[in-house]
């Protein structure tokens, strides 16, 4: 399984976060049967079921939406929409949100849904013992107060205009459940009836939901630990849908009438990041110098052949402060060289590369190497454990440069936070980062973090190298599932199977 | 014979005991730190501190060794510090997938293997003589990851008589769709396991052809496989069954590989991930049961090697 970096709650699973998408993939038509059981493949297995406990993307693959509830949901594009909550509204000092609930909620014990619940499931998450990946997001929050079973009043210590963004991360548990760990107790479409650890976690359809009934019975998702054995799977039609696949080789199979591929939009990104603080590194014409000289559109054809897309920043366009800025270092040796000279290192230099140990580090790594040798810069390519990576260059900085993928959405602040691995500073960047949290807009944010991603680009702080595909493949007789599965949700309400 | 079993059942325990040690040293000497697996990247030094309280990797190496030792006792095996649940109901839940998976195999492998060892040894000097001990020199050669995909492309993806993977969530409660979803690997595994185990009875058997006991026998009167059956089969098998025990033992082990072709949730897949996420009660927890196995395999051999040969009997008392 592939390893990577949450920089939200920052480096965790970077492929968590990458995969944030919208739900509603190709349609679901209503033509599909509603007594159908959908079966689908993944990689991401739950450690447990409790987001606050370590479970892992697969937990929120699986239950994110089916099983519990927010109050606001993320759609698979990206959108921040009511859920559990019908309307909020923001005292004028932007510090308190009071949100009234939606009326008619039943958890699957049969309670009914009330301020409480919301009370406890948000003090779940920043308990001190929580392991929840947002739980540094939910820092500001001062109180929360439940005058009355409909309605929760969060004060803030500070303006926060992603707090509701944030929100839509926690979900709504009941607060009597017990043994979070092997069962659940929400408000979702959907109910868990067994999880057979290893192999299937099975889903059916709750009756008792506020809401539009599922389009299917249930879904159950298979885990397998191996690409082959799952598109093996979806072959001989043991499951109808493969949440994300992981390699481009393994697509061949699957062109044809009975399978749909789709190409949805991933928030990972993969990084060559600098290390800003040390020579030669700390000069920008040599960081600029080395972005210009690595051709990242052969690169990504040579892992990911016509999938995947070159960003030239550090934002994804499910990003609200998305910009195409791939014209701000553009591939071209003869620039890099001119670069190199204007640092005074007309005759190149060497560097160490650290280099995660597993896909498709080494193979990029490699890629760099022959490319910079082009221009006269020697790599030296220093294979490590992801647990070195985490001792070595995220904790102790103790790296000249290094590869890493970050799979977070709306992860370009890091960039603002001159403590992190990479060392950018850039004390502009940081009031931009800082007042688009403060603002009171969103276009007053995503006007500041337009600049950021604009700035970081210019100062080459690190070189995007890629953005990773989504790529969800499928039985033809299927629709209506999410194609981006950003932040690894994946909505199976919509699906339907003809 | 009581007082070896004795022996041996006493010597059984202390190597548990010296196999828990060594699992409980040899994980915590690994580069590494559990605490580090189980948060996100943005972790504090103060959150990491925490999760090392909670799962107790910050106490003394003796004061985690003796509830581990405890855990042993009960074979509850403790609680897995990914996802706070007990290991031993796991580890339970994987063997009802890995022992049907072993045996099976096992059995099929003797079934093939023991015929066919005879015949190439018994006709050693004909074409389908050489021809049987020449396959079976390749099969070793050939991995078992690489006949399970074979299998798979044409039993499950042209096929589709068999799932090409994974296990029904029900369990047992339909034997026969589990045994469907076992036979691939099954047969994946008694391939690679027969092809060393009839080198073994080839050469068992020839030892017995050509021995002076059995030319006795036939001088005596007997037909060729009256001789075999009464002195041949006998004295052929104690080597061959000390090499079974060290097979069974070794596919116990090796059904990891076969597991993860298959996707199956058995014992192997159980200690892959562990390892994969710093799970020092998962890893110990399955490295001890499988040593457990090995081990009373290995016992089942001596045993039954004794009850076939009664020198062996008289050596143990004298």
């Amino acid at each position: 399984m592939k390893r990577k970096v949450i920089v939200g709650g920052i480096l965790t699973a970077v492929l968590a976060l990458a995969a944030c998408g919208g739900g509603g993939g190709d349609g679901g038509s209503g033509t599909g049967d509603a007594s159908a059981q959908i079966q689908v493949g993944s990689l991401y297995e739950p450690s447990n079921l409790d987001n606050t406990n370590g479970g892992g993307q697969g937990v929120t693959e699986a239950f994110n939406g089916n099983v519990y509830e927010g109050l606001f949901k993320l759609t698979d594009d990206g959108k921040v929409e009511p859920l559990l909550a019908t309307r909020y509204v923001v005292s004028p000092d932007g510090l308190t949100y009071t949100v009234t609930l939606r009326d008619g909620v039943k958890f699957h014990s049969g309670k009914s849904l009330t301020s409480a619940d919301v009370k406890y499931s948000i003090e779940k998450v920043t308990a001190e013992k929580s392991q929840s990946a947002r739980k540094s997001s939910f820092e500001v929050i001062k109180s929360i107060a439940t005058p009355d079973a409909k309605t929760v009043v969060v004060t803030l210590s500070s303006k926060s205009i992603s707090f509701v963004y944030n929100l839509s991360y926690i979900w709504v548990i009941n607060s009597d459940a017990k043994n979070l760990d092997t069962s659940e107790d929400g408000t979702g479409p959907y109910k868990l009836t067994a999880w057979k650890r290893g192999s299937t976690l099975t889903l059916a359809k709750f009756d008792g939901y506020w809401g539009d009934a599922p389009k299917n019975s249930g879904v159950v998702f298979h885990y397998f630990t191996e690409a082959t054995a799952l598109n093996n799977a979806l072959l001989t039609n043991q499951v109808d849908v493969v949440t994300s696949e992981q390699s481009p080789d393994a697509l061949k199979q699957f062109d044809n009438a009975d399978y749909k591929i789709s190409n949805g939009k991933s928030t990972t990104k993969l990084l060559l990041a600098f290390n800003d603080k040390v020579a030669p590194f700390n000069k920008v014409e040599v960081r600029k110098a080395v972005t210009s000289a690595i051709d990242n559109k052969k690169l990504l054809s040579s892992i990911w052949g016509e999938y995947g897309t070159l960003i030239g920043s550090m934002v994804p366009p499910t990003d609200p402060w998305y910009e195409d800025l791939t014209k701000a270092n553009p591939y071209d040796p003869a620039l890099a060289k001119r670069e190199l000279a204007a640092a005074g290192l007309p005759n190149g230099f060497s560097f160490t590369l650290d280099t995660p140990n597993y896909d498709p580090h080494p193979t990029a790594a490699t890629f760099i190497k022959s490319e910079l040798a082009k221009v006269g810069i020697t790599v030296k390519i220093n294979v490590i454990t992801a647990d070195e990576w985490y001792t070595k260059v995220y904790k102790n900085h103790d790296f000249v440069a290094t590869m890493q993928e970050h799979v977070n959405d709306r992860d370009v602040v890091w960039y603002g936070d001159p403590t992190f691995y990479w060392g950018y500073d850039n004390p502009q960047v940081t009031a931009w980062v800082k007042q688009a949290e403060q603002s009171s807009t969103t276009d007053e944010q995503t006007a500041l973090l337009k600049k950021v991603n604009a700035q970081i680009a210019a100062d080459a702080a690190s070189d995007w190298l890629y953005l990773y595909p989504q790529i969800v493949v499928a039985s033809s007789k299927l629709s209506g599932y999410p194609v981006n599965g950003l932040n690894s949700q994946f909505y199976a309400y919509g699906i339907t199977k003809s | 014979m009581t007082r070896y079993l004795l022996r041996r059942l006493a010597f059984l325990v202390v190597s548990l005991f010296l196999a828990s040690v060594v699992l409980f040293l040899l994980l915590r000497l690994l580069p590494g730190d559990p605490a580090n697996a189980l948060l996100s990247v943005g972790a504090t030094p103060e959150q990491i501190a925490a999760a090392r309280h909670q799962i107790g990797t910050d106490r003394p190496l003796v004061e985690q060794f003796l509830p581990w030792l405890g855990d042993l006792v009960t074979f509850s095996f403790g609680t897995s510090f990914v996802s706070s649940l007990p290991v031993g109901p796991e580890i339970a839940s994987r063997l009802a997938v890995t022992v049907p998976l072993t045996l099976l195999a096992f059995v099929l492998a003797l079934v093939i293997a023991v015929p066919v060892g005879f015949v190439a040894a018994w006709r050693s000097r004909t074409w389908y003589g050489t021809l049987l001990s020449g396959v079976s020199q390749l099969g070793i050669a050939v991995p078992a990851f690489w006949i399970g995909i074979l299998l798979v492309t044409v039993f499950a993806l042209q096929w589709r008589v068999f799932p090409a993977g994974g296990f029904p969530s029900s369990d047992w409660a339909v034997p026969s769709e589990a045994l469907r979803s076992l036979t691939l690997p099954v047969v994946t595994i008694a391939l690679v396991m027969s092809a060393s185990l009839i080198r073994y009875v080839r050469s068992a058997t020839l030892d017995v052809l050509g021995s002076d006991y059995l030319r006795t026998a036939r001088s005596l009167g007997s037909s060729f496989f009256g001789a075999v059956w009464r002195h041949g089969v006998r004295n052929g098998s104690v080597p061959v069954v000390s090499i079974l025990g060290i097979e069974l033992a070794t596919t116990f082990l090796g059904a990891v590989v076969v597991e993860s072709v298959f996707a199956l949730p058995g014992l192997g897949s159980m200690l892959t991930k562990g390892i994969a996420q710093h799970d020092y009660p998962v890893i110990q927890g399955v490295l001890f049961v499988s040593t457990l196995g090995v081990l009373v395999v290995g016992l089942l051999a001596d045993l039954a090697q004794r009850l076939i040969d009664p020198r062996l009997r008289a050596g143990a008392v004298s």
